[in-house]
C-alpha cells in the first residue's frame, strides 16, 4: 500500500500512476502488442481485397506482377530483414546498458530503412514511367488484362504506400529513441521504450514479408 | 525487468535463416508448380514471420497473455478471410470473364 | 472509519485545478470522461435534430417537408452522428473512462496521456463530419454502400469518411487503454472474478473495438481513395465488387452494435445488483456471456447482406451463427431477472431505466431472431421493421442503459443528488415516448413501408403520425435530464460517498473522488456484490 503523498525518491522513468517499473514495462509492452493487433486487422483489410481479386483475376494479376522489378524487390526484402536484425541488436544493447552500441544500431536501422524507401521510390518512378499508375494515364501492355491489371496496381500502390507510411512513422519513433538514448534516459533498468519500438519495427518487417511474395512472386514462372 | 536476454548469436542465426528463406522463395517462384507456387510462397512467408515473432519479438519467452494476443490477431484475420471467401468461393454464378 | 460521514471532501478532482487549461490538458480519467460527456451530448443533439426533421416530414405521406435529396442527407447524417459520435463512444468513453480505474482500485488508466489524445481525436473527427454536414451533407446512408458512395454521389463523402476514420482511432485507443488497464492495474486482491460485471462488459467491448474498428478504418479510407483515384476495388465497371465493400463494412459494423449494447448490459448488471441488493445471479455465466457476445458478434455480419448478392450457402452459415449469438444475450436477460427474484427491488430512477432496458432489449433482440431467418428477412429487409428493430436495441437498450448509468453514478461524478421526482418523470416520459415512436414502425415495416423513403402510401399515415407524436414526447424526455442534472450541480443535495448503499470500490471513495481516486490503495478481500456484509465494512 502506497501512502499517496510520500514519493521519497523519484524512480527515473516511472510514471506516477504505476506502482513500479515492472508493472509499467508490462503495461507498455502489452499496450504495443494490442496496438499491433489493430495493425494486423488494418493491413488485413487490404489483404482481404487482394485475396478476392487474386482469386477472380489470376492471369491479369500474374501478368501485372511480372512487370514489377524482382531484383529491387528482393534487395528491399533483404534490406528490411537486415534492419530487423539491427533493431533486435539495438534492443539487446539497451538491455545490457550499452548506450553507444544502442545508438549505433538505431542509426543502422534507420539507414537501412532509408535505403528501403529509396529503392521503393525508384520502383514507383519506374511504374510511373511505364504508365502503370492507375488513373487517367494508365496503360498496360497486354490489353486483354488491362482492366484487371489496374486493380493489381491499385493494390500495389495502396499496400506498399501504407507500408511505406508506417516505415516513415517508424523513423519518427526511432528518432525519439535515438534522442532518449543520447540523453541517457535509456538504461539497463529502463529500456522498454526501445523494446516496444522494436516490436513496431518488426511488425512493419512482417508486413513486407507477406507483401513481397504476394506482389512480386506471382507469375514469375509464366511468360 | 524480468526479460530474457537472448544471446546475439540467436539473432544472427535467425537472420541467416531469413535471408536463406528469401533466396529460396525467389528461386521457387521461377518454376511452374501450379497451385504449389502459392502454397510454397505463403508457407515460406509464414515461416519467416513466425521466427521473427518468436525470436526478434521475443514471443517465445513472453507471457501466455502475449501469446494469446498474437494468436488472437491471426485468428481474427482468419475470420475475415474465411467467412468472406465462404461467399466468394460458393457463388455458383460467374459474373466475370 | 467509514468515509460516508464526510459529505464532500475539501479537495477532489473537480476543484483540483481551475481554468480551461486544467481541463483541456488534463490527464485525469475522470475529467476526460466529462470532456467526452460534453462532446457526445452535443453530437447526440445534432443527430436528434436530424431525427426531428425526419419525423416531421414523415407525418404526411407526401415527401413535402424537404426535397428527396435533402431527405437522403437527413437520414444519413442522423445515422452517422448517432452511430459513430454517440452510441459507440457514449458508455465506454463517459462511464467507462470514469469508472474503470476506480472499480479496479487504480489511480488512473494505464495510458492517461493517450486517453486525452483519444478525446482530441474524437473531437477532430467529429469536427470533420460536422464540416461535411454544414457544407452540404452526405446522402449515401450511414452505410456508404458502393458504387454510389464512390462513384455517383455528389455529396461530401470524403470529409465524412475521413471524419469517421479519424474518430475510429479514438475507439481503438480507448479500447487498448481499457484492455491494458484491466489486465495490469487491478488492485491487490481484485481478481478477475471479483470485478464488477461492468468491467467484464467493458473489457469485451474493448476487444471488439480493437479487433473490428481497424477494418472499417481501412474500408472508409478505400472509399475516400476510390473517390479520388478511381481504383475500382468496389466499382463493377472496373472489375470490382460492390459486395466486397459490404463484407468489409459489416465485418466491423455488426460487432459495432455489440460495442453499443455490451456496455449498456454492463451498466444493467450493476443497476440490478444495486437495485435488488443481491449479487447478480450466475456471475460467471454473465461474465462469459459478455465474452461470447464479443466473439460470436464477429461471425454474423453476412446477415446484413442476405439480399445483396452473397451466395446462398454463405447466407445459411451466417444465418445459423446469427441465431447462436442470441444465446449469450438471453443468458444475461435470464440472469438479471433471476437476480430480481426475492431481491429487495427498488424503484429508484436508475432501476426504472434498468427495467426498461430488460423489456425493450428483449423485444429488440427477439425481432433480431426474425431477421436471422433468411426467408423472413427477405420480406422485411429495407423496411421499417429493420428500423424499429435496431432502434429498440440502440435506444430502448443502449440509451436506457446510458441514462440509467448516468443517474446511478451521477452522485459519484458530481457529489450531488438530482431531483428524484423529475428524474422518474423523465424516465416515464422516455419510456412512453420511445414505445410510441418505434412500435408502430414494426407494424408499418411489416406491412411493407420501405426505409429511407419520405413518401409513402396514405394507408400508412396513421402509424407514421403515431410514431412522430411519440418522437416529440421522446424529445421532451431527453431534454428534461439536461435541465435537472445541470441544476443539481449547483443546488442538488450533497450525496456523500455511498448514497445508494451499494457494494463496489467506487462507493468506498468520496463523492466526488480525489484526483488519485483513493487516499490509500485498496486491498480487496470481498467478492463482487457482497451484499451480505454491512456496506460500511467495505472500506479498506
Amino acid at each position: 500500500m502506497l501512502p499517496e503523498a510520500a514519493h521519497q525518491h523519484h524512480v527515473p522513468g516511472l510514471a506516477h500512476h504505476f506502482d513500479n517499473l515492472e508493472q509499467q514495462a508490462e503495461a507498455t509492452t502489452l499496450g504495443m502488442w494490442v496496438f499491433l493487433v489493430t495493425e494486423v486487422l488494418f493491413f488485413g483489410g487490404l489483404f482481404m481485397v487482394y485475396t478476392v481479386y487474386r482469386n477472380w483475376y489470376p492471369d491479369a494479376f500474374a501478368a501485372a506482377s511480372h512487370s514489377l522489378d524482382i531484383t529491387l524487390g528482393t534487395i528491399n526484402t533483404a534490406v528490411l530483414i537486415t534492419s530487423s536484425l539491427t533493431m533486435a541488436l539495438a534492443v539487446h544493447a539497451a538491455q545490457l546498458g550499452q548506450r553507444k552500441l544502442l545508438m549505433l544500431f538505431l542509426v543502422a536501422t534507420m539507414a537501412l530503412g532509408a535505403v528501403f524507401l529509396g529503392i521503393k521510390s525508384v520502383e514507383y518512378y519506374q511504374k510511373f514511367v511505364e504508365h502503370h499508375v492507375p488513373g487517367a494515364g494508365f496503360n498496360f501492355e497486354e490489353p486483354q488484362y488491362a482492366v484487371h491489371a489496374q486493380i493489381f496496381f491499385s493494390l500495389y500502390f495502396v499496400m506498399t504506400g501504407l507500408h511505406a507510411l508506417h516505415m516513415i512513422i517508424g523513423f519518427g519513433i526511432m528518432t525519439f529513441m535515438l534522442w532518449w538514448a543520447w540523453r541517457g534516459t535509456i538504461t539497463a533498468e529502463y529500456y522498454s521504450p526501445i523494446e516496444i519500438a522494436g516490436l513496431y519495427w518488426h511488425f512493419v518487417d512482417i508486413v513486407w514479408i507477406f507483401l513481397f511474395p504476394l506482389l512480386y512472386l506471382l507469375g514469375r514462372h509464366a511468360h | 525487468m524480468s526479460a530474457h536476454i537472448l544471446p546475439k548469436r540467436v539473432y544472427y542465426t535467425i537472420f541467416a535463416i531469413l535471408m536463406f528463406c528469401t533466396y529460396l522463395t525467389v528461386q521457387i517462384a521461377f518454376f511452374d508448380l501450379g497451385a504449389l507456387n502459392t502454397i510454397a510462397a505463403l508457407g515460406i512467408a509464414c515461416f519467416k514471420a513466425t521466427i521473427v515473432i518468436l525470436f526478434f519479438m521475443h514471443v517465445k519467452y513472453s507471457t501466455r497473455l502475449t501469446w494469446a494476443v498474437v494468436l488472437g490477431s491471426i485468428f481474427w484475420f482468419g475470420i475475415l478471410i474465411a467467412l468472406t471467401m465462404s461467399d466468394y468461393l460458393t457463388r455458383v454464378w460467374r459474373t466475370f470473364g | 472509519m467509514p468515509s460516508s460521514t464526510v459529505l464532500i471532501p475539501p479537495r477532489h478532482y473537480l476543484n483540483d485545478g481551475y481554468g480551461i487549461k486544467s481541463w483541456l490538458l488534463t490527464r485525469d480519467h475522470k475529467r476526460i470522461a466529462l470532456l467526452y460527456l460534453a462532446s457526445v451530448t452535443f453530437f447526440f443533439f445534432v443527430g436528434g435534430a436530424m431525427a426531428v426533421l425526419i419525423r416531421l416530414d414523415l407525418a404526411t405521406p407526401a415527401g413535402d417537408l424537404v426535397t428527396d435529396e435533402t431527405y437522403n442527407k437527413l437520414f444519413t447524417m442522423h445515422g452517422v452522428m448517432m452511430v459513430f459520435f454517440f452510441l459507440i463512444p457514449a458508455i465506454p468513453s463517459v462511464l467507462g473512462n470514469f469508472l474503470v480505474p476506480i472499480m479496479i482500485g487504480a489511480k488512473d488508466l494505464a495510458f492517461p496521456k493517450l486517453n486525452l489524445f483519444s478525446w482530441y481525436i474524437f473531437v477532430i473527427g467529429g469536427l470533420f463530419t460536422l464540416y461535411a454536414l454544414v457544407t452540404g451533407g452526405v446522402d449515401t446512408g450511414w452505410t456508404f454502400y458502393t458504387p454510389f458512395s464512390t462513384v455517383s454521389s455528389t455529396t461530401n463523402v470524403i470529409p465524412t469518411a475521413l471524419g469517421i476514420f479519424i474518430t475510429g482511432f479514438s475507439s481503438i485507443l480507448t479500447g487498448l487503454n481499457f484492455i491494458v488497464t484491466i489486465h495490469r492495474m487491478r488492485a491487490p486482491g481484485m481478481t478477475w472474478f471479483r470485478m464488477p460485471l461492468f468491467l467484464w462488459s467493458t473489457y469485451a467491448t474493448s476487444l471488439i473495438n480493437v479487433l473490428g474498428t481497424p477494418v472499417i478504418a481501412i474500408t472508409v479510407l478505400l472509399v475516400a481513395a476510390e473517390r479520388v483515384f478511381h481504383f475500382g476495388f468496389f466499382d463493377p465497371r472496373l472489375g470490382g465488387d460492390p459486395v466486397l465493400f459490404q463484407h468489409m463494412f459489416w465485418f466491423y459494423s455488426h460487432p459495432a452494435v455489440y460495442i453499443m449494447v455490451l456496455p449498456a448490459m454492463g451498466v444493467i448488471s450493476e443497476l440490478v445488483a444495486a437495485g435488488c441488493r443481491k449479487p447478480v445471479f450466475g456471475y460467471p455465466f454473465v461474465a462469459f456471456a459478455s465474452l461470447a457476445i464479443a466473439v460470436l458478434g464477429f461471425l454474423v455480419w453476412g446477415h446484413h447482406m442476405f439480399v445483396a448478392g452473397e451466395s446462398v450457402y454463405s447466407a445459411m452459415i451466417f444465418s445459423i451463427l446469427s441465431f447462436l449469438v442470441a444465446i449469450p444475450s438471453a443468458v444475461k436477460v435470464f440472469n438479471w431477472t433471476a437476480t430480481m427474484y426475492k431481491g429487495a427491488v427498488s424503484w429508484d430512477t436508475a432501476m426504472l431505466y434498468a427495467y426498461g432496458f430488460i423489456g425493450l432489449f428483449t423485444i429488440g433482440g427477439l425481432t433480431g431472431l426474425f431477421l436471422a431467418a433468411i426467408g423472413l428477412d427477405v420480406h422485411v429487409t429495407d423496411t421499417y421493421f429493420i428500423v424499429a428493430h435496431f432502434h429498440y436495441i440502440m435506444v430502448g437498450g443502449t440509451i436506457m442503459g446510458y441514462l440509467g448509468g448516468l443517474h446511478y453514478w451521477w452522485p459519484k461524478i458530481s457529489g450531488r443528488l438530482y431531483n428524484e421526482a423529475l428524474a422518474k418523470l423523465s424516465a416515464g416520459i422516455i419510456f412512453i415516448g420511445f414505445n410510441l415512436t418505434f412500435f408502430p414502425q414494426f407494424v408499418v415495416g411489416y406491412l411493407g413501408m420501405p426505409r429511407r423513403y419520405h413518401a409513402y402510401p396514405p394507408d400508412f399515415q396513421v402509424l407514421n403520425v403515431l410514431s412522430s407524436a411519440g418522437a416529440s414526447i421522446l424529445g421532451v424526455g431527453y431534454l428534461l435530464p439536461m435541465f435537472y442534472l445541470m441544476w443539481s450541480l449547483r443546488y442538488g443535495r450533497l450525496a456523500g460517498s455511498n448514497p445508494w448503499g451499494s457494494v463496489g470500490l467506487e462507493w468506498t471513495t468520496t463523492s466526488p473522488p480525489p484526483t488519485e481516486n483513493f487516499t490509500e490503495t485498496p486491498v480487496v478481500t470481498w467478492e463482487a456484490y457482497d451484499y451480505r456484509a454491512p456496506v460500511e465494512g467495505h472500506v479498506a
